[in-house]
């Protein structure tokens, strides 16, 4: 139904208590809902799904750049808060060459340290994208492995 | 917020309305002085400072009015928009304060925005894929949210905790009991507040392995150092036994051939002599070396085997989670061929270097006794080779490591297909799975490339080298012996010395690689044992309370995997006897919590406590050799049946196997196999049918009589006439012991003397049938559902019975 971008057939407001509310076609509310993306590294841009407390989905957005402003912006608001998929921009420098290994880093985010457990939480995406769980759990993101400058390039080949 | 506190406490007004003359806190009566208030924070304030906020907590403290006290903070690491940007939220007895992060709230004079404490207030968290959120709460509504990464979510629980409590305090106006002290549950060391870990216990876990790592391999060694003793006093006597012969050249040349050439005769005697020499020297050379080679390749096969078990042994304490992440086939290259390596690499490649080090050192010794002019010549090019070694050895070191990880992949590939090949025929990838293959072997041999372009270059340096030093020695020496400095005798053992000298350095030389190659294999096999088992065995465990009873009581636990919460703040209690069944939609934490009860993984908050002990500090094996295993998937080694249900008590009588397998409902199927008891099972018993093995897995599990019974879907896999076979052989095990079973048929369950209904990770609902099925909640729906089903599909079979009854309606 609400693939249908012309007439988005549901509303969204965010409340006193911070949540986001879903009003759908009938007017049923549902406190406390969640946009969350399809594909959050492949294709950020595209998909959203917006999903109840329970975990049931509620509305499908196939491209949310067809949404109202208003919504878009409450969507996007909320997306920003929730997402964090840290990009690293450079590897300054790392603690060590065998694992477990801190790395410091310059990301989309600012600057901050990963603790790297052991090289298999190296993943890697579909080339040249990488993906590093950090031992606390949180997801750092190298978009283009090849298009970082030479320094982090060397650094991240020993681990690779 | 004065106004506030001075309301709740009519006392403080009384109290306050003369100028204070102390500053005394007036929070109440019972704590009217600021000693105890600032005893009872320093008791419950956290005992590590954060470093980066000292001068602001600092300055904080010196503007506190009134006896106001700090009782908690909690430095939090992201803003809002989730940069990464450091912050500080302090708790005091009457104020909520925060700075740095882009702090939405009133800010006051100082820079810190705050929040007065009042009854209506509530701080509240929550995590979502590795971001924390701490939210305040007032009566209207949020007041703000603070975000953080997951490091400090544990303190963040502790402020929230503590902020109940001075909120508690200051609506009732009496301080709540001081908090437990809390004992690390390995080493029982007392946890100061605010610490989350034990400093003894938790020390090294991001420490790197150090880059030595070849020398750890002592810790094998050791054993043997008696042996390895004598093979190096052997290794130096042979060395000095292959140096006699060119020094021998030395009277050869310069009393036999030379005085000949000038007319002389031989000296036959003299020469018979030499000759001896030369050939007892050969013959000691051969012996001694034959005897060192052999004891010290015995030691060096000792340490390899030795470094494999230890390995292995390793392995086998580590949790599931360490499983979980780690490729078998990764696994089994590390135990398997990189302890080869090392064994290889000690037995032929460190005993050729330390014989040539012996001889080099010894040779230069000689050299120089005979002539130093001559020897500084001939040594002059070692430093410089040296040097060239040492540049290669640091390019090839990583092209190594590389090469391993590489090849790993390569393994990887295979043990990820090999198994799934019913899969990928089924879809018909198999194009795909060798453009796979093909791609992990294209990767193998870029990194190969890349080495072997250093390397192909380095030996025939190190070659050239030697030329060129052979050279200047020759040139040097026939301008030596042009100017009577030294004799041809003296030049011809010089070539001659320099001759093994030379080859033994371009032998040398090759040790660079063998030894990386070997650092890399040790690094990857101490990854391993370094690894510490999250769930640690404790130093000192307690021992299991006799007699066992099997009461389980979870408290608060919380569990994550990676950065998804599975588990949070579940609470049971199950008692010794009692049959508990564990409902839930799939990933609502049913076998996590199993999981965690098993100790298969520890519990990241919370405790679980067996008959009033912590399980952490029991002893895994003599706790888990109490609990009864029934898994989906049974697994059966490769073996015997009789093996196979005697697998937890390998010293079962073959009377109590038969017994287990009677009560299993297993012996009249086993008697009907060909073999009987004594039937080979393959490697994943592939010759019995689902609800065979599963009948030979609650066998195993009712011969080690355990106290604790957990079933895991035991019943999913097998149609429902097995299942009801099964059934009865469950009867059998459940009785009398604390049993927790998980199933998605509701039917299986009916024996369970409580359900619990599991929803994303908490428990929603707890109750015998029957009261949960009155209270029409989430157990009445799953069960709804079920039956609704259950309906459908007689209605799908009623409906062929109907439309045969159609043309009978008429009559």
């Amino acid at each position: 139904m609400s693939h249908l971008p012309s007439d988005i057939p549901f509303n969204l407001h965010r409340d006193a208590l911070g949540q986001l509310v879903f009003t759908d076609r009938d007017g049923n509310q549902h406190a406390g809902v969640v946009p969350v993306r399809a594909f959050p590294i492949t294709a950020p841009g595209a998909s959203v799904s917006i999903v109840s407390v329970d975990g049931g989905e509620l509305a499908w957005i196939e491209d949310p750049q067809t949404l109202d402003d208003s919504l878009r912006a409450l969507i996007d608001e909320e997306l920003a808060s929730r997402e964090f998929i840290p990009e690293i921009r450079r590897v300054k420098s790392v603690s060590s060459f065998a694992t477990p290994s801190t790395w410091t880093l310059e990301t989309d985010r600012g600057e901050t340290c990963l603790v790297l457990r052991s090289e298999d939480d190296i993943r890697r995406l579909t080339p040249p994208a990488l993906l590093i769980a950090d031992a606390h759990g949180i997801h750092f993101l190298i978009r283009d492995r090849t298009a970082l400058d030479a320094h982090s390039r060397k650094l991240l080949d020993r681990f690779l | 917020m004065r106004q506030n506190t001075a309301a709740s406490h009519p006392s403080f007004l009384m109290t306050n309305t003369p100028p204070p003359s102390s500053g005394a806190a007036p929070t109440d009566a019972t704590t009217s002085h600021p000693g105890a208030l600032a005893a009872l924070a320093a008791a419950e304030v956290p005992a590590t400072h954060p470093d980066r906020w000292a001068g602001e907590l600092a300055a904080l403290n010196t503007r506190l009015r009134d006896g106001e006290t700090i009782f908690g903070w909690l430095e939090i690491d992201l803003s809002p928009a989730l940069r990464f940007v450091p912050g500080l939220i302090v708790l005091t007895d009457r104020r909520l304060l925060a700075r740095g992060a882009d702090d939405t709230g009133p800010t006051n004079a100082d820079g810190w925005s705050e929040w007065p404490l009042t009854a209506d207030l509530s701080l509240v968290r929550h995590d979502h894929a590795g971001v924390g959120a701490l939210t305040l709460y007032g009566a209207s509504g949020m007041l703000t949210r603070w975000r953080y990464t997951l490091v400090c979510d544990l303190a963040a629980g502790r402020l929230i905790e503590q902020f109940d409590r001075r909120r508690t305090a200051l609506a009732s106006g009496r301080q709540p009991a001081p908090q437990e002290q809390s004992l690390c549950p390995l080493c029982d060391t007392v946890l100061q507040p605010g610490q989350d870990e034990c400093p003894n216990c938790n020390r090294e876990i991001h420490a790197p392995p150090s880059t030595w790592t070849l020398f750890r391999l002592w810790r094998f060694a050791h054993p043997y150092r008696g042996r390895l003793l004598m093979g190096f006093l052997l290794m130096l006597a042979s060395t000095a036994a292959t140096l006699v012969p060119p020094y021998l050249t030395m009277p050869l040349m310069d009393e036999v051939l030379i005085p000949f050439q000038n007319g002389a005769p031989i000296d036959t005697h003299k020469v018979y002599l030499l000759l001896g020499g030369l050939f007892a020297a050969a013959l000691v050379a051969w012996s001694l070396g034959w005897a060192k080679t052999y004891i010290l390749a015995l030691v060096s096969e000792r340490i390899g085997a030795d470094l494999r078990t230890t390995t292995y042994q390793h392995l086998q304490t580590l949790s599931l989670e360490y499983f979980g992440g780690k490729r078998t086939g990764d696994l089994i290259t590390r135990i398997g061929s990189e302890s080869d390596r090392i064994c290889v690499f000690l037995s032929l490649h460190l005993l050729d270097f330390a014989t040539d080090v012996l001889m080099i050192a010894m040779t230069a010794a000689i050299l120089i006794s005979i002539n130093p002019w001559l020897a500084l010549v001939t040594l002059a090019p070692l430093p410089f080779i040296a040097w060239l070694i040492h540049v290669v050895r640091d390019k090839l070191r990583y092209g190594f490591e590389q090469i391993d990880r590489v090849w790993a992949e390569v393994t990887s590939v295979l043990a990820d297909t090999i198994p799934g090949i019913r899969v990928v025929k089924a879809f018909a990838q198999e194009k795909r799975e060798v453009e796979r293959f093909r791609d992990a072997n294209a990767r193998n041999l870029a990194v190969n490339d890349r080495v072997n372009k250093i390397w192909s270059l380095f030996t025939p340096t190190v070659t050239l080298m030697t030329e060129i030093g052979l050279l200047i020695v020759w040139a040097f020496g026939i301008w030596q012996v042009s100017q009577n400095s030294i004799t041809v005798g003296v030049l011809s053992a010089f070539l001659a010395y320099i001759g093994r000298f030379y080859t033994r350095l371009d032998s040398m030389s090759r040790i660079v690689s063998v030894t990386q190659k070997a650092a890399a294999g040790a690094k990857r096999i101490f990854d391993v044992l370094d690894h510490v088992s999250s769930v640690p065995e404790t130093t000192n465990p307690v021992p299991l309370p006799q007699p066992f009873a099997g009461n389980i009581s979870v408290r608060k636990v919380g569990f994550r995997y990676g950065n998804r919460t599975v588990l949070r703040d579940v609470d049971l209690d199950i008692h010794a006897g009692e049959m508990i069944g564990l409902v839930g939609h799939s990933g609502s934490g049913k076998s996590t919590l199993v999981n965690l009860i098993c100790r298969f993984y520890d519990v990241s908050e919370g405790s679980i406590r067996i008959d009033g002990v912590d399980l952490r500090s029991l002893s895994v094996a003599d706790y888990r050799r109490n609990i009864g295993l029934v898994l989906q998937e049974p697994f059966l080694f490769f073996g015997t049946i009789a093996d196979n249900i005697a697998y937890g008590k390998p010293d079962a009588s073959r009377a109590e196997i038969i017994a287990a397998a009677r009560a299993a409902h297993a012996h009249e199927f086993i008697l009907r196999l060909p073999h009987g008891y004594d039937s080979l099972v393959g490697e994943r018993g592939q010759a019995l049918s689902g609800g065979e093995r599963q009948r030979i897995s609650i066998a195993r599990a009712l011969l080690i009589n355990p106290r604790i019974l957990i079933l895991d879907e035991a019943t999913s896999s097998v149609d429902t006439e097995t299942e009801l076979e099964i059934q009865g052989a469950l009867e059998n095990l459940i009785r009398g012991r604390t049993t927790i079973a998980i199933a998605h048929r509701l039917s299986t369950l009916r024996r369970a003397d409580r359900l619990v209904v599991l929803d994303r990770g908490r428990i929603v609902e707890e109750g015998p049938h029957d009261d949960l099925i009155a209270r029409e909640g989430a157990y009445f729906r799953l069960y709804e559902a079920q039956t609704k089903q259950l309906e459908e599909q007689i209605a799908e079979a009623g409906w062929t019975i109907t439309t045969e009854r159609t043309p009978a309606a008429p009559r």
